[in-house]
C-alpha cells in the first residue's frame, strides 16, 4: 500500500503549490488565504486541520462576536464575579468562601443526526468544562426544545434524547433539577438540546485553562483517541443540514459516562493535592483546541509528541489525531517534580494517563509525529485570533406584518363553559402538561443535597450541610416571544429565569445563556441575534446580573426555515439557609392567595394563541425589568421572613396554569375569585410577565400585605387554597382528577 | 461507644458519599472502604451503596462481584457480617450469590426515578429492626435494571420463610416478580433491596421524608447492644 509523504513543516514549506482540501473541511477561501498569510507558507494537513476546526463557527465565534462583547460592556457591577467570560466556564463568589460555576451548552446538530449520543455527550462536555474549572459537578439541567409533540420524527428524536442525558448524567451521579420541554414547530428538523451544569468549589480552588513555566509537563488523560467525532465542530455544528449531503453520524461522538465519572473523581483528587497548574478539557476540536488553548492562555509554547497519544485505532493520522472529538479526555499542565503523583492518582482510577509534551519558552505551539515537526504555529492565531464577521444584518420585513398581526383580535371564550373548555385544553397541551413521563427518567437524588427539583421553579441544591447554604438555577427562554421581537423576547426569558429563581427564595446573582438562532448568513436571523443580544446585555446591566459565560449555537435551520429565535437564560442565584425556600405546592387549606404584579391584556404569542388559534403575531408582553426586581425582592423577602409557604411563577399558561400546578403537586384545590377590574379571561389566561401567586398563612396576611403596600407592589388576594377542585366563582368548576387526567395524560400518550 | 459501618467505593459507584452522610446522621461512625483493598478494616457491618460500578458493563454488578474486597466480604458476609446492598449493591449481592434471584432491566424498558411506597415484610433483619412488620414507608426509587426475578421455587421459598423484606405497593415499578423491592438471607444479615433509604434521612433533601433512616438506626441499634 502506497502513502503520501508525512507532509511535514519542511516540506510544505518547499511545496508551496500543493492544493489542500480547505473547502471540505468548511474553510473559506479567504480563511485559508489568511492562513497562507498568517503562516507566511501554505499549512502543513496537520496545521489545517486545526486551524478548520478552530475557526469554525462553533469553536471561534467569528459571525457571533462583535455582538458577544456587549455582555463584557455592558457587565453590571457585580461582587458576585471571580472568573468571567472567556474560561471554560465562569465563576461566582456565592459567600462563606464558596465559589459556584455553571454554563449552559448546546449539542442541537449532533442530537438531530443521533439523539442518544448527541444528547449524552452534550451532557458529558458541559460536566468536563465544570470540572475543568476546579469545581465537583453538583447537578444538571436540561433546557429542551423539540418538534410538534405530535410528529412522527418527535417520537424518534425526544426518548432518545431523554434516555441519552438520563443514560450518561444517571451514570455519572449527577442530579438533574432542572430544565424545559417546549414544542413546536420550528424545531421540527432542529431540536434544542441545551445542557447546563453546577459546579461547587472554594475560592482558593479556582482551576484555569492555561500552561505556564517552560519544563512543565502536558498530560493528556482519559479514554483513548478514536475516529469519532471527526469534524464534529467544523462539519456539524456549523453548517446548515441538507437531505442532499450524505449522512453525517460518522461525526457523532459517542459517550462513555463509566469513564467520565472516573475522569471526575481523579480531576478533584489531582486537585485535592494541588498537582495542577492549569487544565483544560478536550471537547469540540479536541486536540487542537486543548493545545492551543492552554498554550495560548499561558506564559510559553508548547512542544506535544503526537505518537504518544495513546490510541483506540492505530492507523489515524495525525491529522485525525488532532481533529478527533473522543470523549472523556482532559489535558492537565503539571509540574515535573508532581507527574509520578499525578499518574498514580490515575493509576488508581484505571484512567490512562501519558505525558504528550511539555511547556517550552518560546511562543510556538510545535507538534511533532514520528519525530517530524508538522506543526509550528502561534497557538494565538489559531484559539484566539480567528476570522472575526460584521455579517450583515437587517430588520426582516414581515417583521412588521407579523407584529401587526395582533393576538387581541383573536376571538375569546363567549360563555364560561367555553372558558372552561379552554382551560381543560391548555393544561393538557403538550407545552404546558406535566413533563413528569420525561423527567422521572433522570435520577433527581444522588448526593443527597436535592432540596428542589422540576417542576419547581428552580432547582436548588445546598451546598454545606452544616450551615444550610444553597444554590438555585433556572433556566428559560421563548421562541414565539423572542420571534415577535427578539429584543424583548431575550429580556422576557433572562425576566423569567431571574423571577423563578426568587420565587423559591433565593437571591439572583449571574447569567448564563446558550443562544439558539438560524443561519447567520441570513441578515434576518442576524438581526434577530443582534437584538437579542442587545436585549440581553442590556436586561443583565438593569437587573445586576453579569453573563458570565455561555454558549452560541448557529445554523440551525432546514433549507431556508430557520428556528424561532431561541436564547435560553439561566439564572443562578444563592440562598443562606435551605430550610428557608419556598415550593410551588399548596402546603395547606385555609391559606390565602394573593396575586402579585399588574395583569395587562397580553396575548401576543401567548400559550392560549397558540393552543386555541394556532396563532402567532402582535407583540410579547411588555417587560418592566424594575418591577421584576422589587418582585424578586419582596418573594426573598417573605420567603426567609416565614410570611409564604408556596409560590409560583407566572408565564406561559398564564395564572390558571400557574395554580393548576401547584394545587396538583399540593393535592389542594383553590377557590378564586376574579378581582375587580378585570374580566375571567384577561385573569386566568393573560401572560403578562413580572407576576407571580403566593399561598400566605392568615397568621402573615398583614405583615405581608403591609411589605407589599409599602415597597409599591401591587398584592391583590384571589382566593384560598381549598377542597379538591378549582373553582373560579361565577364561572367554572375543575376538579383535580380531570384535570390531573388532563395535565399528566398527554406526554404519555404521545411518547410513552 | 458506637459502630463502624463501611461503605465500598466502586469505580462508578455514585452514592457512597450519601451512605456515609446517612450513617453519620444516625450516629455511626462510616469508614470508606475501597474496591481493590480486601481488607476490610475491622468494620462492624458494611453498606453496598447504588451507582453504575464498572458502568454496569456487562451485566449490573456483574464485574463489581469479582473485586478484591468482595473476596472478603463474601466470606465475612457467610460467617455473619451484616452487609446491605442498595440498588447496584443489592445487584451486586444477586451476582455474588449471597442472595439468590437476578435483577433484569425495567419491563417499561427505561430509567424510573420516583418516591415508592413499600412494606416493611420483615422487620426481624440485621436492618429492619427499626420497623414494625406491615409498616408502610415511602422512600426514592431510581434505576435501570429493577426487576427481581428468580424461579418458582426459590419465590416460594422465599415467601414462605419470610425473607421478602419489602414489597412495592401503590404500582411495581419495573415488573418485579411478587413486587420484591428487597429480600434478605436466610439468617438476616445480608439484606438487598432497590430503593434508596439513603436518600430519605433529612426532612428538607430529596422527597422531604426520613423513612429511610431506621435502616441505620436499625443496625446501629443491633451492633451496639451485641
Amino acid at each position: 500500500m502506497s502513502r503520501t509523504p508525512l507532509d511535514t513543516v519542511e516540506h510544505a514549506a518547499a511545496t508551496p503549490d500543493v492544493e489542500l482540501p480547505w473547502a471540505e473541511l468548511g474553510l473559506k477561501k479567504d480563511e485559508y488565504e489568511r492562513i497562507v498569510e498568517i503562516l507566511g507558507r501554505r499549512p502543513t494537513g496537520a496545521e489545517l486541520a486545526m486551524y478548520s476546526v478552530m475557526w469554525s463557527e462553533h469553536c471561534s465565534y467569528k459571525s457571533s462576536k462583535v455582538h458577544l462583547r456587549q455582555f463584557g460592556e455592558k457587565a453590571p457591577e457585580s461582587d458576585a464575579l471571580l472568573v468571567g467570560i472567556g474560561e471554560n466556564a465562569g465563576v461566582v463568589d456565592v459567600g462563606q468562601g464558596y465559589a459556584v460555576t455553571f454554563k449552559v451548552e448546546s449539542h442541537n446538530h449532533p442530537s438531530y443526526v443521533e439523539p442518544y449520543q448527541g444528547a449524552a455527550t452534550g451532557v458529558g462536555g458541559i460536566v468536563r468544562d465544570i470540572i475543568a474549572m476546579g469545581a465537583r459537578p453538583v447537578a444538571v439541567v436540561d433546557p429542551l426544545r423539540f418538534g410538534a409533540a405530535d410528529h412522527p420524527d418527535t417520537k424518534r428524536v425526544l426518548p432518545g434524547v431523554v434516555a441519552g442525558i438520563g443514560g450518561y448524567g444517571n451514570c455519572l451521579g449527577l442530579p438533574n433539577i432542572g430544565g424545559e420541554v417546549v414544542f413546536d414547530p420550528c424545531y421540527q428538523g432542529n431540536p434544542l438540546v441545551n445542557a447546563g451544569c453546577v459546579g461547587v468549589m472554594r475560592h482558593e480552588d479556582i482551576h484555569l485553562a492555561k500552561a505556564s513555566g517552560a519544563g512543565n509537563k502536558v498530560i493528556l488523560y482519559g479514554a483513548r483517541t478514536g475516529g469519532d467525532g471527526i469534524g464534529g465542530a467544523s462539519i456539524l455544528a456549523s453548517e446548515t443540514f441538507d437531505d442532499a449531503k450524505p449522512s453525517k453520524r460518522p461525526a457523532v461522538q459517542v459517550g462513555d459516562p463509566f469513564q467520565e465519572k472516573l475522569l471526575i473523581e481523579c480531576t478533584l483528587e489531582a486537585f485535592a493535592e494541588k498537582l495542577v497548574v492549569g487544565i483544560q478539557d478536550l471537547g469540540a476540536a479536541g486536540l487542537s483546541c486543548a493545545t492551543s488553548e492552554l498554550a495560548s492562555n499561558g506564559s510559553g509554547g508548547m512542544r506535544i509528541t503526537l505518537d504518544d497519544v495513546p490510541l483506540r485505532d492505530s492507523t489515524l493520522s495525525p491529522e485525525e489525531i488532532l481533529m478527533s472529538e473522543s470523549q472523556e479526555r482532559m489535558c492537565a499542565v503539571v509540574e515535573p517534580d508532581k507527574v509520578d503523583r499525578f499518574l498514580r492518582i490515575c493509576e488508581k482510577w484505571d484512567v490512562i494517563a501519558t505525558v504528550i509534551g511539555e511547556v517550552t519558552d518560546g511562543d510556538r505551539l510545535e507538534i511533532y509525529w514520528h519525530g517530524e515537526k508538522i506543526v509550528d504555529v502561534d497557538p494565538r492565531t489559531v484559539a484566539h485570533e480567528g476570522p472575526v464577521y460584521e455579517r450583515p444584518y437587517a430588520r426582516p420585513d414581515w417583521q412588521d406584518a407579523l407584529q401587526a398581526d395582533d393576538a387581541a383580535k383573536l376571538p375569546r371564550p363567549q360563555s364560561p363553559e367555553e372558558l372552561r373548555e379552554q382551560v381543560l385544553k391548555l393544561v393538557a397541551s403538550p407545552n404546558q402538561a406535566s413533563k413528569k413521563w420525561i423527567t422521572q427518567q433522570y435520577d433527581h437524588f444522588v448526593q443527597g443535597n436535592t432540596v428542589l427539583a422540576m417542576p419547581e421553579d428552580s432547582g436548588m441544591i445546598r451546598i454545606d450541610e452544616a450551615t444550610g447554604l444553597g444554590v438555585a438555577i433556572a433556566t428559560d427562554g421563548n421562541g414565539r416571544y423572542t420571534k415577535l421581537d427578539p429584543y424583548t423576547g431575550a429580556q422576557l426569558a433572562l425576566a423569567e429565569a431571574y423571577r423563578n429563581v426568587a420565587t423559591t427564595g433565593a437571591k439572583p446573582l449571574a447569567v448564563s445563556d446558550c443562544l439558539n438562532f438560524g443561519s447567520p448568513e441570513d441578515p434576518a436571523v442576524m438581526w434577530q441575534f443582534a437584538e437579542a443580544v442587545r436585549g440581553l446585555a442590556d436586561g443583565c446591566r438593569q437587573l445586576g446580573t453579569p453573563v458570565t459565560g455561555g454558549n452560541v449555537s448557529l445554523y440551525n435551520q432546514t433549507g431556508e426555515a430557520a428556528i424561532h429565535p431561541t436564547p435560553v437564560v439561566a439564572v443562578l442565584g444563592v440562598i443562606d439557609d435551605v430550610a428557608r425556600r419556598t415550593p410551588v405546592a399548596f402546603q395547606e387549606e385555609g391559606q390565602l392567595l394573593y396575586l402579585l404584579g399588574d395583569t395587562r391584556e397580553e396575548f401576543g404569542g401567548s400559550a392560549w394563541s397558540q393552543v386555541i388559534h394556532d396563532h402567532l403575531g402582535g407583540l410579547p408582553p411588555k417587560v418592566d425589568l424594575e418591577r421584576e426586581r422589587l418582585l424578586a425582592e419582596i418573594l426573598i423577602s417573605a420567603s426567609r421572613d416565614g410570611m409564604i409557604d408556596s409560590a409560583h411563577d407566572l408565564s406561559d399558561g398564564g395564572l390558571i396554569q400557574a395554580v393548576v400546578e401547584s394545587a396538583l403537586l399540593g393535592g389542594k384545590g383553590a377557590r378564586l375569585i376574579v378581582p375587580d377590574g378585570l374580566d375571567a379571561f384577561t385573569f386566568l389566561l393573560s401572560e403578562s410577565a413580572g407576576r407571580a401567586i403566593v399561598a400566605v398563612p392568615r397568621s402573615e396576611e398583614l405583615r405581608f400585605t403591609d411589605m407589599c403596600n409599602a415597597r409599591g407592589l401591587p398584592a391583590t388576594r384571589i382566593g384560598v387554597v381549598d377542597g379538591d377542585t378549582i373553582e373560579v366563582q361565577g364561572q367554572f368548576q375543575l376538579t383535580l382528577e380531570e384535570l390531573r387526567e388532563a395535565h399528566e395524560g398527554t406526554i404519555p400518550a404521545l411518547l410513552a | 461507644m458506637t459502630a463502624r459501618i463501611g461503605v465500598v467505593t466502586f469505580p462508578g459507584s455514585l452514592d457512597d458519599r450519601d451512605t456515609q452522610r446517612a450513617i453519620r446522621l444516625a450516629g455511626a461512625e462510616p469508614v470508606a472502604l475501597w474496591h481493590k483493598d480486601k481488607d476490610l478494616k475491622q468494620v462492624d457491618a458494611v453498606v453496598l451503596c447504588g451507582g453504575f460500578s464498572y458502568g454496569d458493563y456487562l451485566r449490573a454488578g456483574a464485574i463489581a462481584r469479582f473485586s478484591p474486597v468482595m473476596e472478603s466480604l463474601i466470606e465475612q458476609a457467610k460467617a455473619g457480617l451484616p452487609v446491605l446492598g442498595i440498588c447496584n449493591g443489592f445487584q451486586i449481592l444477586t451476582e455474588a450469590h449471597l442472595l439468590p434471584g437476578a435483577m433484569l432491566g425495567n419491563d417499561h424498558l427505561h430509567f424510573i426515578c420516583r418516591e415508592q411506597k413499600l412494606r416493611v415484610e420483615n422487620a426481624d433483619t440485621a436492618w429492619t429492626g427499626d420497623y414494625t412488620a406491615g409498616q408502610e414507608i415511602r422512600i426514592p426509587l431510581k434505576n435501570m435494571d429493577g426487576r427481581y426475578v428468580a424461579d418458582r421455587y426459590t419465590l416460594d421459598k422465599l415467601e414462605a420463610e419470610g425473607r421478602v423484606a419489602f414489597r412495592y405497593l401503590d404500582g411495581n415499578p419495573n415488573g418485579s416478580l411478587n413486587d420484591i423491592a428487597g429480600i434478605t438471607n436466610e439468617a438476616g444479615n445480608v439484606v438487598g433491596l432497590m430503593p434508596h433509604p439513603e436518600h430519605a434521612v433529612e426532612p428538607l433533601i430529596g422527597t422531604g421524608r426520613t423513612d429511610g433512616l431506621p435502616f441505620f438506626t436499625s443496625i446501629l441499634k443491633k451492633l451496639v447492644t451485641a
